[in-house]
């Protein structure tokens, strides 16, 4: 009885900033914002620059580009304790645009990237335990340590790929697969300013265009290809006119709700036949290309400085939310301590995991193999080969 | 220093009677029917896409055109332009696209107009297709089959004359086939398309019009031949060649002419480069004690020094009589000089003259 009054008591004399909270930070359950205006090539009309974005959205896109965060420093933080071994190229600062692009997907859409891989492999689904665990090479790595930093896969999710280009017919490839069994899907196909000089990107362009392939060819322009700047690589750097003859979008990469509004626009327009387009979504890195590049050659420590205090995806997203009372702080700070619980524990699990067993060097040569013995490294040390994966495309 | 080699009288002439019945085995032949090599690819291809709405072809030239060697004839007008793609001169651009259609689930079989031009293709069969399978941990087989003429033609000078079975064989996660007859042809070209994993193969022009017996069987909607498994073509105990696609013609034409002298060669068709069939190779050495191997590609890193390598760190090794030879193209670019062009490409009188000195006759 005692107890129950002093609740009573309690409750009611917190009922009022408890209502004034609820109401004025959870209550409103969307808001409008105003994106930077996108620019067009070959098109009339593009993505709204109006959005509208839910209270439970912005806490999911801010939980997902936060986790990217987070995932993405404990990987530097393994690689300088030279747990990472080879390459390791970071995706921090170009979080909007890989949770923008997914915020829309559908199941029948699929994605390829390139090799900064890492966050896409989460939000395709693979936890961040079984990222890292890639990254430390272990068995719980989602390609159980095999593929490392470059090659991870998950469904819908066709890498990871290592070779600066190569990754572009690929993806319309994929998506030539899905006008052919008309699954209605896109496939978003992810390439770095870079890559976007490569001769292969115009051959796959052209092929797509002629037979009007239904993939979303993103140019995520973060400013350098490894060192060199896009202008001292690219006799254009308006990277989303250089499909030519195929429609593009310039789009503020660092605004995660300008990226979701043109993958929007991007998957009606390439579902509806009228064939590829281009995206370019301009970014940023912070860190270097690579973990063995300290970035700081080619570039200033000022500028790297300045695009973290005025254009971070994160910090700028979370104003935003704010502002416009679709959060409230506390709730974000509990999700970053809740995140970071998450990353400390993968780390932690994914450093005492163990490697595949040395007999799974012969693992997963063959989807059919032919043969059942596989050379060692002597005649002396045969290997047997093994099936292990489930091998999607046996049947 | 020239290469002597010691070659011991071996006993190639004592068994008369026996060599005269393997000569017998030669005139076998009296099957109903003939094919070109040609038609055998193309019914391959046709019973592929008629069985299985997945399998499509792309490449330059294959539609319209009838595909640039005719291989594709009437596929076009057949299945139309959803599954035989005219692509643009784009090799590494269309090789991407069917190796990433592959991984997505199609069936694509990617034609280079020849095997010269997938260098501009080679990261799509090598980084693309023939390693996905490994570092995706099991998970993303790539079922393709890259397909198109190898090797030698004739007057095409260096940059269309390489044979690329040494470069695609060296690569685990390919299964690389090179045919010689039509019944070859059809077998293996049906079962690399039903192949979840990605196949190179790799035709010669020069035996796409040459007609061959078949027999009904293989004219079967579900004839196919094992990948990874040799023929003997000819039987012998003397001697064993051991060759390739236009190879297997060259060792036939030259193991008739030793047969006129007694010796009978043993002559295997290898069908496959990888996986390559080394027990059939070596079963055929412990008996014959002696080995040539005969390809028209290059001598350095080639088919025949793999083959040799593997004889020596085999059982074989110690059934051997001579040491192994290769009869292989010359180390040298093809030059489009006619009579350098036939130096550079093993004749049938190189090899019969390297077994006669490997007999010591």
């Amino acid at each position: 009885m005692n107890g129950f009054s002093i609740l009573r008591k309690h409750s009611f004399k917190n009922v009022l900033p408890l209502y004034e909270s609820r109401f004025f930070s959870s209550t409103p359950a969307e808001a409008t914002f105003e994106t930077k205006p996108f620019k067009l090539h070959k098109l009339e009309n593009g993505p709204s620059p109006t959005v509208t974005l839910s209270s439970e959205d912005a806490i999911k896109y801010y939980k997902q580009m936060q986790t990217i965060r987070r995932m993405e420093t404990a990987a530097g933080n393994l690689y300088k304790e030279k747990i990472v071994r080879g390459f390791c190229h970071l995706y921090s600062g170009q979080e909007a645009c890989a949770v923008g692009m997914k915020a829309m997907f559908r199941d029948t859409d699929s994605i390829i990237t390139a090799y900064r891989a890492h966050g896409w492999t989460y939000l395709m689904g693979v936890d961040p335990f079984n990222v890292l665990s890639e990254l430390t090479g272990h068995k719980s790595g989602s390609s159980r340590g095999k593929g490392g930093s470059m090659h991870m896969y998950a469904k819908n999710f066709y890498g990871g790929n290592g070779i600066v280009g190569a990754q572009v017919p690929l993806g319309t490839g994929i998506a030539l697969a899905a006008k052919y069994s008309g699954t209605g899907g896109v496939c978003f196909t992810l390439y770095g300013d870079g890559a976007a000089n490569q001769g292969q990107v115009f051959e796959a362009f052209n092929i797509a265009k002629l037979l009007d392939i239904p993939c979303v060819y993103v140019c995520e322009n973060n400013g350098y290809g490894m060192g060199t700047s896009s202008s001292r690589a690219s006799a254009s750097v308006a990277y989303y006119t250089r499909g030519d003859y195929i429609p593009g979008i310039w789009v503020d990469g660092m605004d995660i709700l300008a990226v979701r509004e043109a993958a929007r626009f991007a998957i009606d327009y390439c579902s509806s036949g009228k064939g590829p387009l281009v995206l370019e979504t301009e970014t940023y890195r912070y860190s270097g290309h690579s973990m063995s590049d300290p970035g700081t050659s080619y570039r200033t420590r000022d500028e790297v400085q300045e695009v973290r205090q005025t254009r971070d995806p994160i910090t700028s997203f979370k104003e935003k939310i704010i502002g416009a009372n679709l959060v409230n702080i506390d709730e974000l700070t509990k999700i970053d301590s809740e995140i970071k619980a998450q990353i400390d524990d993968a780390v932690k699990r994914a450093k005492a995991d163990t490697e595949i067993p040395l007999s799974e060097l012969a693992g997963d040569v063959y989807s059919k193999p032919l043969e059942t013995t596989i050379r060692g490294v002597s005649p002396f040390q045969s290997l047997e080969h093994m099936n292990i994966g489930p091998a999607v495309n046996l049947r | 220093m020239a290469f002597t080699i010691s070659f011991h009288k071996s006993s190639v002439l004592t068994s008369t009677v026996k060599i005269l019945k393997r000569s017998l085995n030669t005139t076998r032949v009296l099957a109903n029917k003939q094919m070109t090599v040609r038609d055998a690819l193309n019914s391959a291809m046709d019973d592929e896409m008629e069985r299985d709405e997945r399998v499509f072809i792309l490449g330059e030239e294959v539609a319209m055109y009838d595909g640039a060697y005719k291989v594709s004839r009437g596929l076009y007008k057949k299945y139309g332009e959803k599954r035989v793609i005219d692509t643009p001169i784009t090799e590494i651009g269309f090789a991407g696209i069917a190796v990433g259609a592959a991984m997505a689930g199609l069936r694509p079989i990617c034609e280079f107009m020849t095997f010269n031009f997938s260098l501009q293709a080679i990261d799509h069969v090598i980084n693309s297709a023939a390693k996905t399978f490994y570092m995706s941990a099991g998970m993303v087989n790539v079922p393709i089959v890259f397909r198109g003429p190898n090797g030698a033609a004739a007057g095409v000078a260096a940059q269309h004359s390489q044979c690329f079975g040494a470069w695609y064989s060296q690569c685990p996660g390919l299964k690389v086939i090179s045919p010689y007859s039509s019944e070859d042809a059809r077998g293996l070209l049906k079962a690399a398309i039903r192949d979840p994993d990605p196949v190179v193969f790799l035709e010669n022009e020069l035996l796409y019009g040459n007609q061959y017996p078949i027999t009904d069987e293989v004219l079967d909607k579900d004839f196919v031949l094992p990948i990874g498994k040799a023929k003997i073509e000819r039987k012998g105990d003397h001697i064993t060649f051991v060759a390739h696609s236009k190879g297997v013609e060259l060792a036939l034409d030259a193991a008739k002419e030793l047969s006129s002298v007694g010796i009978e060669t043993e002559v295997i068709n290898l069908r496959s480069l990888r996986p390559l069939d080394i027990n059939t190779i070596i079963q055929s050495v412990v008996r014959t004690n002696h080995i040539i191997s005969i390809e028209q590609g290059w001598p350095y890193a080639g088919i025949g020094s793999e083959i040799a390598a593997q004889i020596m760190e085999s059982e074989a090794f110690y059934h051997l009589d001579a040491p192994v030879i290769r009869v292989t193209g010359a180390d040298v670019p093809m030059p489009y000089t006619k009579s350098l062009e036939i130096a550079a490409l093993p004749q049938i009188n190189n090899i019969v003259d390297a077994a006669k000195k490997l007999l010591g006759v």
